[in-house]
């Protein structure tokens, strides 16, 4: 098993999320940097949807109980095993009772940990995503203990992947027409292809709020569905990045959506970094 | 929608025969593809979430060839019964909502119990129900101040709709009672069993039978009434 020595600043387990439930109003959750999580599994060639750590800002202290096998990726963040440094996007074998720290995060906010045959918490509604109220627990928490299967072969690197993972940490997002892109005035909508927007300090796992605001208008919808990626327009001008936590209604208008890419994109921002936004139309 | 869903919008009104069109066609979609896509209905829209999607204009194409067969559907219908208890601790806001609208505490129970509500969409929270057709003479804009925390089970109306709120969370509806209903429980096996397209009508109960429906539900004895039937 893991052990929490240390949780972190907000350290989450995370799969590909929870479908199926949407018509219920549960949110699908899943890996915020989806790229990155599933990168990790491939890694370790488990599947896709195996579960995964999450961690944002600070990472937490891991003490590891079973031979296993790990592997890093997502933000640059510095990261050792009984203090010696390790790579990332590259297998790491691990012994019992080794301890994984981090240390400071150079480029992006969000690492990811995957482990071999990923981490065994327990499922609800068909996932493992930390979700409240869904889950009890929405992090981890110090002293917290989570089952993985022991891994005794060898899956080290055998043959050199070459990992490009830049683009999660470019300004550009590509992003398409919402339905309701419509409504905007050719200025707005200019506004939207050739300014730059801020992340604001509103951001988390729900949503990620811009700074930069577009004209104030009446445009209500009637509740429709929403998903991640989806970016809603409030009355006052505010634009409202919605994450993988977000709610799967909304009313307000949706006036452009992310690619599935661009989401990790966003997800590795933090507040006063720029994105810049490609249209795709 | 993006790269792996399509939305599908019927004209925009608030109109349950508009419902029943997206509830009808939302039937053809499950029984064509199964568990290939999740559908998530709402008031006037349908999206359609695919698991994979290569060809988007493809499926638009297949999506309108079976319209169509959605008039043959019919639809299961049902009410559900749901007890709330208006009483003092519950009512939050009710004083001021009848004081402002001039009415006593009982008219505003008989008006809220009195009408059949039609669950336009499930969202907002999990289990969370936008339940269209509340008597005008309720109609209450949100409140200024959003409540931090608005307790589990609370009834509220806001604007035009009421509901519940499932668990607690924060919300400016105002609040005008409890139910000691569970309306989304993850251990069940249909976390959320009231659907979109489902009616709903509340009946006032004292303190003490919300405390014994409580204890009744925590130990899966209560049975919320329900009528069903098919159209």
């Amino acid at each position: 098993m893991i052990k929490i020595r240390k949780p972190g600043f907000f350290t989450t387990v995370q799969d590909t999320g929870r479908t199926g439930y949407r018509d219920n109003g549960v949110p699908v959750s899943g890996a915020m940097d989806m790229f990155s999580a599933v990168l990790a599994n491939r890694l370790l060639d488990n599947r896709d949807k195996a579960a995964v750590l999450e961690i944002a800002m600070t990472g937490p202290v891991l003490e590891f109980s079973e031979p296993t096998h790990i592997v890093m990726t997502g933000a640059a963040m510095h990261a050792d095993v009984n203090g010696t440094a390790i790579p990332h996007n590259r297998v790491v074998k691990i012994k019992p009772g080794d301890i994984l720290s981090f240390g400071k995060v150079e480029k992006g906010i969000r690492t990811y940990i995957g482990v071999k045959g990923g981490i065994k918490t327990k499922k609800v509604l068909h996932s493992r995503s930390y979700f409240v109220p869904v889950t009890e627990s929405g992090r981890v928490a110090v002293e917290q203990t989570m089952e993985y299967s022991a891994f005794e072969g060898d899956i080290e690197n055998l043959i050199e992947i070459k990992i490009d993972n830049d683009f999660l940490f470019e300004q550009e997002v590509r992003v398409y027409p919402g339905p309701e892109f419509g409504l905007l005035s050719a200025e707005d909508q200019d506004r939207l292809e050739q300014g730059s927007f801020t992340v604001s300090a509103q951001n988390n796992r729900m949503a990620y709020q811009l700074e930069e605001r577009l004209s104030p208008n009446e445009f209500g919808i009637i509740t429709s569905a929403t998903l991640p990626g989806t970016v809603q327009l409030t009355p006052s001008g505010k634009l409202i990045v919605l994450m993988r936590d977000c709610q799967t209604t909304g009313g307000y208008p949706r006036i452009l959506q992310f690619s599935e890419r661009s989401i990790s994109v966003l997800a590795q921002k933090r507040a006063g970094e720029e994105i810049k936004l490609n249209i795709l139309r | 929608m993006g790269e792996k869903a399509i939305l599908v919008e019927w004209p925009e009104r608030i109109d349950e025969t508009v419902l029943e069109d997206v509830l009808r066609f939302r039937h053809i979609i499950r029984e064509k593809y199964g568990n290939a896509c999740e559908l998530v209905p709402a008031y006037h829209s349908l999206l359609v979430i695919f698991r994979k999607l290569s060809d988007t204009d493809k499926e638009i194409k297949i999506l309108r060839s079976l319209y169509p067969e959605r008039k043959h559907k019919s639809l299961k219908r049902r009410l559900w019964y749901i007890p709330v208890c208006y009483e003092a601790g519950f009512g939050l806001d009710t004083d001021t909502l009848i004081s402002e609208k001039g009415l006593t505490a009982e008219t505003l129970i008989s008006l809220h119990t009195g009408a059949e509500y039609t669950v336009y969409a499930i969202g907002f929270l999990p289990g969370f129900m936008y339940l269209g057709g509340l008597d005008p003479g309720l109609y209450a804009p949100r409140r200024e101040e959003p409540r931090l925390k608005v307790p589990k089970g609370a009834v509220g109306i806001g604007g035009k709709q009421t509901g519940i709120y499932p668990q607690e969370s924060p919300g400016g509806w105002n609040i005008i009672g409890n139910s000691p209903i569970p309306l989304f429980d993850v251990s069940a096996k249909k976390p959320c069993r009231i659907r979109v397209g489902d009616k709903v009508k509340f009946f006032p109960v004292r303190k003490a039978e919300y405390d014994l429906i409580a204890i009744e539900t925590a130990t899966g004895v209560y049975k919320i009434k329900k009528e069903e039937w098919h159209d």
